[in-house]
């Protein structure tokens, strides 16, 4: 990663975090009843100096530590993250827990897995592997710990 | 003596079979890289809901006293670590492996682990009740800056940057405070309908932990293949343990620096193995035998990790300061048990508050006959392929986030403060300071609104929170951790410049 990539991925992050901090201070600041913002007064004020502290360091390009976000890890997570978001938001629900975690598994591990994807081994490898975690997932959280998971249009 | 009293309890077979599960599965989730103590703590929390408090924690300290030590099986085997803590232990131990010593190596490794660990354990037990009688003198003032403190300590030490530490802890101590107001009832920073119970700790501490180490997996893309383990010849346990005793006094720096380092909140089982080892060597006639497979380069870096287990638990028991994430995480599996570290734990809840301790204890001889006996099929573990961790780890902290309080919103917030973390990691922001801060929040918060009544009932707020003897040293603690921290940076700053400019020549 080459040092202004660098140093503009420090400069915003940075930015975002001062931006949460002014947020903070601002609502703190603002909203009634004051008796119980007041901790959260206090804190605000030390999280806004650390926050404008931190963003001038970086504009100087002082920010030695973190590399940030280099462009192949962030296409290699994109697909995964896609997956996770989609199963957490709608799909866990909308399909059931049991149902949605196997699809997301399997995903996840079709996506992320290193063998060939044209051998059909690994493609029966890849949906022993997810039968055997969800029958644990299953036996675990069902039976042992018996916790009602959101059941949708299967289980 | 009274510890002695709950060791039966330890023995009740529920307990016993926890701590056997808990010590066998920490060993084998230690020796899988990709997965910390911390992070397999964290996962184990939601199952300790359903359990009695001592039963949970028993699980939980099993659990954390045998990953740090099974992380030596792929640091030995595989040269990969299976934590920060054992990164000592790979430099002589996996070359130790290639000599064809690899069982000796891993059983200096958790004989040394156990002598180190029961140490920690043993000054455990008698520096906490001390401490604890010593915490009862604390008022609402003193218990702000405690907790204050323990957010600046973990914030300076824990990372490389000291204002992103603190402000990581600024971040904690805001995300705390969402939810209603406990006095006032009003609403405060809550933005979506899923945070209007606030943020809830087990989902916060999973996210916080779990996805980041899920997503770093997958920032890794398919290109890597699996390491293979360097089978192990069998070995006679008493050799072994009369090499260990000839080197009586490598186990002993080991042991002696991990219970000091130990005992700094927020320094951590990395750093006591490496300044055991370097001491160690220092110490040896033998230093140029250091790196080269040299056995006690593995008993003092191991000794160190586990020793530093139990007096990191000094300062969260007595003062509910974590000295390491993990304890942290501990803190919050005692915090949904409404149980509160300090004189109340030990007056209160005696009796779990021992048994845990004693488990620890029972633990460590455990970890030595299991981890011996089941570091092959630990080491094949290891090799599962980070697809499965990464699809695995995030199913379970799913699951795990949910069945806390039945509720999909505590599943979101996991999520979101996982992506979060993640991010904030790769610009050097640290999640140590940041759970701390969201553990002791709340505790900061009430100690301070109780202590501003008590202030304006008095002399007035200053008068109240800024003097005192006990109140001063509190306050010197936290301008020296910042100091020190900011002296440090500087430091590190000027030697990085030093070599970037004789690099340049």
């Amino acid at each position: 990663m080459s040092v202004s990539s660098r140093n503009l991925q420090q400069i915003s992050s940075a930015g975002i975090v001062l931006i949460i901090a002014i947020s903070v201070a601002w609502l703190s600041y603002t909203r009634e009843p004051a008796e119980a913002f007041l901790f959260p007064r206090l804190i605000s004020i030390v999280f806004l100096v650390l926050s404008v502290w931190n963003f001038a360091r970086a504009g100087l390009g002082l920010a030695r530590v973190g590399g940030g976000v280099d462009v192949t890890s962030a296409i290699n997570l994109t697909p995964g993250l896609v997956v996770m978001a989609l199963f957490a938001f709608w799909l866990a629900q909308f399909l059931g827990f049991y149902v949605a975690s196997t699809l997301t598994f399997f995903t996840l591990l079709t996506l992320y897995d290193t063998g060939n994807r044209r051998q059909l081994a690994n493609w029966i490898k890849r949906a022993v592997i997810t039968i055997v975690f969800m029958a644990v997932m299953y036996g675990l959280f069902a039976y042992v710990l018996k916790v009602q998971l959101p059941r949708g249009l299967f289980i | 003596m009274e510890f002695l009293t709950y060791f039966s309890h330890v023995f009740e077979p529920i307990s016993l079979l926890l701590l056997v599960g808990g010590t066998i599965g920490g060993l084998i989730l230690g020796a899988t890289p990709g997965l910390s103590p911390t992070m397999a703590v964290a996962l184990l929390i939601p199952f300790t809901f359903h359990l009695q408090p001592s039963q949970g924690l028993i699980l939980l300290g099993a659990a954390y006293t045998s990953t740090v030590a099974g992380g030596a099986v792929s640091a030995i085997l595989l040269k990969i670590p299976g934590a920060p803590a054992n990164i000592a232990t790979s430099l002589d131990g996996n070359e130790m492996a290639k000599k064809g010593e690899g069982a000796k190596a891993l059983h200096l490794a958790f004989m040394s682990s156990a002598v180190g660990g029961i140490f920690g354990v043993l000054l455990l037990i008698f520096l906490t009740p001390t401490l604890a009688k010593w915490a009862l003198a604390f008022g609402p003032s003193h218990l702000f800056w405690i907790a204050i403190l323990g957010v600046t300590v973990i914030g300076t030490l824990d990372s490389q940057s000291f204002v992103k530490g603190l402000l990581s802890g600024c971040i904690g101590l805001w995300l705390s405070m969402i939810g209603y107001d406990d006095i006032q009832g009003a609403e405060r920073f809550i933005f979506t309908d899923a945070l209007t119970g606030g943020i809830n700790i087990i989902a916060a501490l999973i996210g916080l932990f779990a996805i980041p180490q899920v997503l770093d997996m997958m920032s890794k893309g398919r290109s890597l293949s699996a390491v293979g383990a360097i089978k192990v010849q069998h070995q006679s346990l008493s050799s072994s343990f009369r090499e260990m005793i000839a080197n009586m006094r490598a186990l002993s720096i080991g042991t002696v620096v991990g219970s000091i380092i130990g005992l700094i909140p927020g320094v951590g089982g990395q750093i006591a193995g490496l300044v055991a080892y370097d001491q160690s060597r220092k110490f040896s006639p033998d230093k140029d035998l250091f790196g080269t497979g040299h056995p006690e380069g593995v008993i003092a870096a191991e000794s160190a990790n586990n020793a530093m287990v139990g007096p990191s638990l000094v300062p969260l028991l007595t003062l509910s300061v974590p000295g390491s994430p993990t304890a942290a995480v501990l803190l919050g599996g005692l915090l949904i048990h409404g149980i509160f570290p300090g004189s109340d734990l030990f007056k209160n809840h005696a009796a779990v508050a021992w048994t845990f301790i004693d488990s620890m204890l029972i633990g460590q001889v455990l970890m030595v006959i299991f981890g011996i006996y089941i570091a092959n099929l630990a080491a094949k573990v290891a090799q599962v392929p980070r697809s499965v961790l990464a699809g695995g780890v995030f199913i379970l902290a799913v699951f795990g986030a949910y069945s806390v309080q039945q509720s999909m919103g505590d599943v979101h917030v996991m999520i979101v403060l996982g992506i979060s973390m993640y991010v904030l990691e790769k610009f050097g922001f640290s999640a140590a300071p940041l759970v701390l801060g969201l553990i002791l929040g709340p505790i900061a918060e009430s100690n301070f609104l109780q202590g501003s009544l008590i202030a304006g009932a008095q002399d007035g707020a200053a008068v109240y929170f800024l003097t005192g003897t006990l109140n001063l040293f509190l306050i010197f603690l936290v301008i020296s951790s910042v100091a020190y921290a900011f002296w440090s940076t500087k430091v590190a700053d000027r030697k990085s410049d030093k070599q970037t400019a004789s690099g340049g020549r």
